[in-house]
């Protein structure tokens, strides 16, 4: 990149100002200064160019020089992604800080993937062979849980001419050259893509299947479905993170890509010692083998937060072409959208609602078009699921991030500041969330789990509307005085509580539960339900209800008895029975 | 001597920064804190300028815009009795640096790092960027280590961990210094010979309450061990900008530099982030909440994530920023941005203040982040995270059935609310309340909890396991 395409004029921050002396694109990934801090072209008019700039621009001047590529910001997509960390733009940290030590300086250049580690290739096409775009050449075992197939790129088709041999590989050697016409095109193990355009895909479908994420109030009250968008707002420290954090753990996604956006150094830090050591209990391997970080923390430059989540879904989108489902965590889409507006206010734009530019729903909606269900280019089936924290100020719900990031999703996990405060974790409100995809996936619940499972659910989400209702009675009057049959539901929905949906990420067999788990434990809550009701009506006290040994192995259940000792919970349902029924039983 | 002129003496090996030392002379305009300057070249973005008024008292300044011919300047001392005609403006060609040496503990500067004890400038080559730089996530070492306060609302339910940053959110008048006081006082690691090096950042705070820490410190025997950064109250606005940013500068020197524990105390933030406003408003920049700029955040951020552990220093940072809630409303941007950044926060409460509890901490609204890694077995005890967890449970209990017995009367409550009341008040008087001079260990706030606990009978208990009841949950029930 050494050609000169303009000089800088004015510098405010990350937005620096230049005049062109070449040609230069909308987009264009460029080089300013002696330094050559990186940027990227975000507005064209006449000769004057705007650039934001992804690194800190101290001491920057005008009158220094602008240099040009040609090609707009992309990163490299190709063997050595999994279990990195990369700032915002793709530059990969642990390489950096071997420059620079615990501090990020400018202008450090590192590529994204390592040049010189071998990979051992094997073909799967020969000469001759006619492949399309997003065509598999050949494979790479990258972790033992992630194979990378080598794509022909989007938009590269025709005739096989060269293969490489299995053997082993650098990223950068020429393993196949493919031949279209008169054109011949040269493949790599790696290909670049422009961030900010969606990779192309088949087809787009309808999905049927939840991501299952061991935690119990989203797996269970609020499914996510492959493919889904979840949206993720809270006050600070309501658990967002913590929600991201156990989702990028526990869930069965093939690859996990976690975008920590304007957040704190620690939780980054905190996953790159957490995840290695973790074992992620379908493959039996480190968690750290499925997952690619992206970090670029509240001190990190403000436009490179900017560009950190379109970094992290293409990457994503990269991994959904070889047919993988991706779980896609961004924490915080605020602030990514807070670097936006100050962006936006540096280049004099016209504000809309509380300072975000104008085109602020049309960036979010664009992002999580890019999540979905798809038919990919190899037609095999691939999916990107998009988790999107959302950090509203002052906790309300009514401000621009949160109001058109609903627009967009079809999940809501909505974070309740009372249920936080008393440290009922995750503090994921029942009565404000959502979730669209219930109908979609409760054929497979009913499957793998339980027959009885939309039944059971639905039972039990009336039973919490009805306690919310009752609720209201009981801050006027107290509970003593509603008949036994309604304090029975303010018991039943306490216990559901307490037990189902209260989940400690820090204890070793809550954490996660199995869908056989969490099924089992939702038909045990509704069946005491139930039959209580039934010896109530019959004699029975509630008193007596309460002191049972069922009740108390309720209570126990979610720490007692780990994801492999289901039938202990089949045990408490037969107890149940019988210990409930005695209790009705006249006692003269 | 001005610090500006050591600075640049220091400098002398870096040839192409004195190349780029430029004076001018004359100004364009004066805006609140802030000045344009036009016909000049090779401005850089964030350097650090000079500025003489007619009768050569210098200033200090940095550019915020740098354009072609002009740049806009914020001025940190104020641009009170500066003329178009007869200012002298230089640059400098690099960012604020400030001295940092071990030296420099005991002594008290002004914002940027001028002594104003009127000791000596500190003798020093080590001269460093005021600004800092992001530290990298991959260098980052996860902080874990329990720091005991001696406070049970703390230790017992929001653990303070060394290289933490956790902000006290306060109001006006409420005891937030005389807590802080005492933090410092009686912060240790539990079974390590650590003395604290305390780093003191004071913005827009009156002269007597910088003077009731001078003191505390000193009665405390630690005053050698403090360095002290003063922007007070009459100082300009625009300088409590810089305070935080020296302040830091020094601690990063002694903690990744010298391998000390250090403990920021910065006071009052909300003095700061109004600054900030001014200069947002003085430039015409697009406002955002409550007029504070867009920016906020980031900008916030860039201080407190400037706290924690790297791995090639066995030193640490915690930050202990103290700000206080604009008419004690949590959710005002300050308060609510800095709970965002920040690894929790402690709330102090003005109901229990007004009940005469000290330190009156909001056990609900309170929390700290890094408390998990920090409390256990072998680090605190075994039934540490279970008894608080239990505690919140239950205090949150209390304030549904005070307010049922707001709307019944106290008599019409059934018997285990009854015993909810009993624990509410035991919590606030009890385990909350305690003296200035009282050092609790963290036994001793473990066992109180329990004692807490035991008010109320074990069918209310369900965040415990059956053992920890067996061991430690004794329910008192006619007793009391
Ligand atoms: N599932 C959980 N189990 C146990 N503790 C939890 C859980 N979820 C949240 N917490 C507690 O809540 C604290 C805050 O959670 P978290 O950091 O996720 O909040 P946040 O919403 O991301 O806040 P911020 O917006 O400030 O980043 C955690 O440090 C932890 O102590
Ligand atoms: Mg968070």
């Amino acid at each position: 990149m050494a050609i000169v395409i303009g000089k800088v004029t004015r510098v405010l921050g990350p937005v620096v100002h230049a005049i062109a002396n070449a040609k230069v694109q909308m987009l264009e990934f460029v080089e300013v200064g002696t330094e050559r801090l990186i940027g990227e072209v975000v507005r064209l008019h006449g000769n004057q160019i705007i650039i934001q700039v992804y690194e800190d621009t101290t001491g920057l001047t005008p009158g220094v020089e602008v240099y040009g590529s040609g090609m707009p910001l992309s990163v490299e997509l190709g063997p050595g992604l999994i279990g990195t960390i990369y700032d915002g733009v793709q530059r990969p940290l642990t390489e950096i800080k071997k420059v620079s030590d615990q501090y990020i300086h400018r202008g450090i250049k590192a590529p994204a993937l390592d040049r010189n580690k071998k990979w051992s290739f094997e073909p799967v096409v020969s000469p001759g062979t006619i492949v399309n775009s997003g065509q598999i050449i050949g494979t790479v075992k990258e972790t033992v849980s992630i194979t990378q197939k080598i794509l022909v790129p989007p938009n590269i088709s025709g005739k096989v001419i060269s293969i490489a041999p299995p053997g082993e590989y650098r990223i950068e050697d020429k393993i196949c050259v493919i031949e279209n016409g008169q054109v011949r095109r040269t493949l790599s193990l790696f290909q670049r893509w422009p961030v900010r355009q969606p990779r192309p895909i088949k087809n787009r479908l309808s999905t049927s299947q939840p991501i299952i994420t061991g935690q119990r109030v989203i797996d269970t009250l609020f499914p996510i479905a492959k493919g889904g968008t979840v949206a993720i707002p809270g006050g600070f420290g309501t658990g967002k993170t913590m929600v991201e954090h156990q989702i990028a753990k526990w869930s069965d996604a093939d690859v996990v890509v976690y975008i920590g956006c304007g957040e704190r150094g620690n939780e980054m830090t905190d996953v790159l010692t957490e995840f290695p050591q973790l074992i992620d209990p379908r493959t039996g391997q480190p968690l750290m083998e499925r997952t690619v970080l992206i970090a670029n923390t509240s001190n990190m430059p403000v436009a490179a937060r900017e560009a950190s989540i379109y970094t992290g879904i293409t990457i994503a989108e990269y991994f959904r072409d070889m047919g993988y489902h991706v779980a896609v965590m961004a924490d915080s889409t605020s602030r990514w959208a807070e670097a936006l507006r100050e962006l936006s206010g540096r280049m004099e734009e016209m504000p809309a609602e509380e300072g975000f530019p104008a085109y602020l729903p049309t960036r979010l909606a664009e992002f999580y078009e890019r999540a979905g269900y798809f038919e990919t280019l190899n037609q095999e089936n691939g999916s990107v699921t998009i988790v999107g924290a959302i950090s509203p100020p002052g906790g309300d719900f009514s401000e621009p991030v949160t109001q058109h990031t609903k627009r967009f999703v079809r999940n809501f996990l909505a974070l309740d500041r009372d249920l936080a405060n008393a440290r009922h974790y995750p503090a994921i409100s029942w009565l404000d969330s959502y979730s669209d995809y219930v109908e979609m996936v409760t054929a497979w619940w009913q499957e793998k789990a339980d027959p009885d499972w939309a039944e059971l659910r639905q039972e039990m989400l009336d039973l919490l509307q009805k306690e919310a209702k009752l609720q209201q009675v009981v801050k006027l009057v107290g509970a003593d005085v509603l008949p036994e049959s309604q304090r029975l539901i303010l018991e039943v929905c306490t216990l559901f509580k307490n037990v189902f949906l209260q989940q400690s990420a820090y204890d070793q067999i809550d954490t996660y539960s199995t869908v056989q788990k969490q099924a089992k434990m939702l038909r045990i809550i509704v069946s005491f339900y139930r039959i209580s009701a039934d010896v109530l009506r019959h004699g029975a006290t509630l008193y007596k209800v309460k002191r049972t040994k069922t009740f108390r192995a309720i209570k126990n259940m979610k720490y007692e008895i780990s994801n492999d000792e289901i039938d202990k919970l089949d045990q408490i349902l037969a107890n149940m029975t019988q210990e409930l029924a005695s209790l009705s039983r006249p006692n003269f | 001597m001005s610090q500006i002129k050591k600075i640049n003496e220091m400098n002398k090996y870096d040839q192409a920064e004195l190349l780029k030392y430029r004076e001018y002379i004359g100004i364009q305009e004066v805006a609140g804190p802030l000045i344009c300057i036009e016909n000049i070249h090779n401005v850089g973005y964030n350097e650090l300028v000079e500025i003489r008024d007619e009768r050569g008292e210098p200033r200090i300044g940095q550019v915020l815009e740098a354009n072609q011919s002009a740049a806009v300047i914020q001025v940190f001392e104020g641009t009170t009795g500066l003329s178009l005609t007869g200012t002298a403006v230089r640059f400098h060609g690099a960012p604020l640096r400030i001295p940092v040496t071990q030296e420099m503990l005991g002594r008290i500067f002004d914002g940027l790092g001028r002594p104003i004890d009127g000791g000596p400038e500190p003798l020093t080559n080590e001269f460093w960027d005021a600004n800092g730089e992001s530290i990298n996530p991959t260098a980052r070492t996860y902080p874990t280590t329990f720091i005991q306060t001696g406070i049970s609302a703390i230790d017992g339910m929001n653990t303070l961990v060394n290289g933490q940053k956790l902000p006290l959110f306060s109001g006006p008048g409420l005891s937030h210094d005389r807590l802080t006081a005492q933090i410092v006082r009686q912060a240790k690691i539990v079974g390590r010979e650590v003395s604290f090096a305390i780093v003191f950042a004071a913005m827009g705070i009156k002269h007597d309450i910088a003077q009731y820490f001078i003191d505390n410190f000193r009665d405390a025997g630690v005053l050698e061990n403090v360095v002290m950064f003063l922007s007070l109250a009459d100082a300009p606005s625009v300088e409590r900008l810089i305070t935080p940013r020296s302040a830091l500068t020094m601690a990063e020197y002694l903690a990744f530099h010298e391998n000390m524990q250090v403990l920021v105390v910065m006071t009052d933030m909300t003095n700061y982030c109004e600054a900030l406003r001014e200069i947002s408003i003085a430039r015409g920049e697009i406002p955002s909440r409550k007029s504070y700029p867009g920016y906020l955040y980031s900008d916030l951020a860039s201080l407190y994530e400037r706290a924690g552990m790297v791995d090639n220093s066995t030193g640490s940072i915690t930050q202990v920023p103290i700000l206080s809630m604009p008419n004690d409303d949590i959710s005002h941007p300050i308060p609510d941005l800095t709970g965002y950044i920040t690894e929790g926060q402690i709330v102090l409460d003005r109901e229990l203040f007004q009940q005469g509890i000290y330190p009156p901490i909001a056990l609900l609204p309170s929390l700290s982040r890094l408390m998990k890694d920090g409390i256990g077995e072998g680090l605190t005890r075994a039934d540490h995270a279970h008894l608080a967890s239990q505690l919140f449970a239950a205090y949150a209990r209390v304030k549904e059935v005070r307010a049922l017995a707001s709307v019944i009367g106290e008599e019409e409550l059934s018997a285990v609310d009854h015993s909810y009341l009993k624990f509410g008040l035991a919590m606030e008087n009890k385990f909350i309340a305690q003296k200035e001079t009282d050092d609790r260990s963290i036994y001793e706030t473990l066992d109180l909890g329990w004692k807490m606990l035991s008010l109320l009978p074990r069918e209310e208990l369900q965040r415990i396991t059956e053992e920890e009841a067996q061991q430690y949950h004794h329910y008192q029930n006619e007793n009391e």
